[in-house]
């Protein structure tokens, strides 16, 4: 039960800060937007979780989000199949439960054609997750292009970790 | 010689200038390539100049300079006011074809005229004279406009060097949103995020950068008024919103969304009211860039690889631009409509291009690997990009016949996404 406050509190200041974008009170010529009570100090920490244990037990499927794509490809791998079922699964059991994609790619070529790219590979897994059940109330799918690399070097094997879809549950993003 | 001693001077300049701003991230300007014929012009230090706390001659020989399409040729400290005619023949006999003359007069209070003439040495005309007003502290400013007036009569292109760029420096995990003068000086940020900031893009008065900020976990397009840190949310549709653009009079918006499915092209009114979309294809559609002609240059996939297309903002089929190669992207136009730079992929390595639309021809005009985001000066006369050298994110400029290169870099961070500014409003 004191698992669940706590996300429960981080997603009431994560919806007071969404409505920080519209914001109209800075005066000042040059904005502040890190550290303190901004949007970014909740950022900052990154993993609140959705409280639910079987998300991030390492030995439940749930806990694996990534779905990984070939090369200049937007097709899901027979090998990530069981994945995708088990979240897909997951979705249509709760119901109230929302979640959101978000599509990488690697750093070659142009940011905003890679945001697209990005989001070809965040639609591809939505739509399977719907095809299995799941209800498009339930899922967005937003693309990060090649901003949010999770291997850094200009490696092939950086590069194939770059392109992905990851699955975030409310709470998480 | 002279030219070293002004290299010399210049590199000096530029070091004092770096000092005297401290731990700012500034930008560094170093000039990698330049015009085949350089217009020799004598720019002497102004009349009772030294009253000045910095000098305005200074800035306007480093603009000139670094245009890479003048040759300067040093006096020493001899000033030559604007009230008397200089001896043009001997003037010719340096070796200089112009040369111009001013003079600072004190007027109180911290207040000063600058009122300068400039001189063929061939015709032995006078080709112009003004006088500006100034305070103590606007030497850059003052230094920037008189350069745009040598610039101007001497090329019969307006200058460049009032204008302002738009850039993202990443620094360990923050990113920031700044704005600077052309030439890397008075930078100021913008916005300061944790999450990526991409794709700035100037209004066309030159107040308020449109751009996509990630700080909500998904792409947001936000309009942001430089003067008051005012921010607004302009598209914030379910999936992504990106890749902003303004409509000449700078009243909507191109976006790129993908509430409907794939990413599509729609317009909206500046404080995002009345989407509608531009245009419908099976692939994806992106990077629009409005051009002054009313017709949107975007990149798209509906032939099978990223090519660029143009489309009348007023709606009608989309008209195929780049047919060479199998990677066109991130198309921006000239001011006068002439040019198209963009991103095209050779031999595995990503280069700015230019083509002439009238033509078809096309060029391309740097020899590195990594480039992005090209925009235009408001002349047209240089290309702004970013790249990487020396495994960092640096900004270059070329010029649009490719012999004039600069490289503008930050100390210890990537610098991306630049956005040259509009011509300001005098």
């Amino acid at each position: 039960m004191k698992k669940l406050a706590i996300p429960a509190l981080l997603s009431l200041i994560l919806a007071a800060c969404s409505s920080t974008g519209t914001s109209t009170d800075t005066a000042a010529k040059v904005e502040d937007r890190s550290g303190g009570a901004g949007v970014a100090t909740v950022t900052a920490d990154g993993a609140s979780g959705s409280g639910i244990a079987a998300l991030t037990d390492p030995n439940n499927i749930l806990s694996k989000r990534s779905v990984f794509f070939d090369f200049d490809s937007y097709v899901i791998k027979s090998e990530a199949k069981p994945l995708v079922e088990a979240h897909a699964r997951f979705l249509v059991q709760n119901p109230q439960i929302k979640m959101l994609i978000q599509g990488n790619t690697d750093e070659r070529g142009s940011r905003e054609y890679n945001l697209a790219l990005g989001q070809k590979r965040a639609d591809v897994v939505k739509q399977a997750l719907l095809l299995l059940g799941a209800k498009e109330t339930q899922i967005e799918s937003v693309s990060l292009g090649e901003e949010k690399p999770r291997c850094d070097a200009a490696t092939e094997a950086c590069f194939a970790e770059n392109r992905r879809g990851d699955m975030l549950y409310s709470g998480e993003f | 010689m002279t030219r070293i001693l002004t290299a010399f001077r210049l590199m000096f300049a530029i070091a004092l200038a770096s000092l005297a701003l401290g731990a700012h991230a500034q930008l560094s300007i170093e000039i990698t390539g330049a015009g085949a014929s350089r217009f020799p012009v004598i720019i002497p230090i102004f009349q009772n100049e030294g009253q000045l706390p910095n000098s305005v001659t200074d800035v306007v020989r480093a603009d000139l300079d670094r245009s890479g399409l003048f040759s300067l040729i040093d006096l020493g400290a001899l000033a030559l006011p604007e009230s008397v005619v200089p001896d043009l023949p001997a003037m010719r006999g340096r070796g200089a074809d112009a040369v111009l003359t001013g003079s600072v007069i004190s007027q109180g209070s911290g207040r000063y005229e600058v009122r300068f003439r400039l001189f063929d040495t061939q015709t032995q005309l006078e080709l112009g004279a003004m006088a500006l007003p100034m305070m103590a502290s606007q030497n850059r400013l003052i230094g920037h406009r008189i350069a745009d007036f040598v610039y101007e009569k001497l090329t019969g292109q307006p200058g460049y060097f009032s204008t302002r760029i738009a850039y993202v420096i990443k620094s360990g995990a923050n990113f920031e949103l700044q704005v600077a003068d052309a030439d890397g000086m008075n930078a100021a940020t913008a916005l300061r995020s944790r999450e990526p900031i991409i794709s700035p893009a100037w209004s066309p008065d030159g107040q308020r950068l449109a751009y996509v900020s990630f700080e909500q976990k998904k792409p947001i397009v936000y309009v942001h008024t430089l003067a008051t840190g005012q921010r607004r949310v302009v598209a914030n549709f379910k999936g992504s919103n990106s890749a902003p653009t303004w409509s000449p009079d700078g009243s909507q918006l191109a976006v790129v969304l993908t509430k409907d499915g794939q990413s599509q092209l729609y317009a909206l009114n500046a404080d995002g009211s009345g989407v509608r979309r531009l245009a419908s294809s099976s692939g994806i559609d992106t990077e629009p860039f409005w051009g002054k002609d009313d017709n949107i240059y975007f990149t798209s996939d509906r032939g099978g690889s990223p090519q660029i297309y143009r489309i009348s903002a007023g709606g009608g089929s989309a008209q195929r631009v780049t047919f060479d190669g199998s990677y066109n992207v991130s198309p921006r136009l000239s001011a006068d409509g002439k040019l198209l730079a963009f991103v095209t992929r050779n031999a595995g390595r990503f280069q700015v291009a230019v083509q002439d639309l009238a033509t078809r021809q096309t060029t391309i005009l740097t020899d590195s690997a990594r480039d992005e985001s090209p925009s235009f000066a408001p002349n047209g006369r240089m290309i702004l990009y970013a790249t990487e050298s020396g495994g960092r994110g640096v900004l270059s400029a070329v010029s649009s016949d490719g012999r004039i290169k600069q490289r503008l870099t930050v100390q210890a961070a990537d610098v991306r996404e630049p956005a040259w500014g509009p011509q300001p409003r005098q």
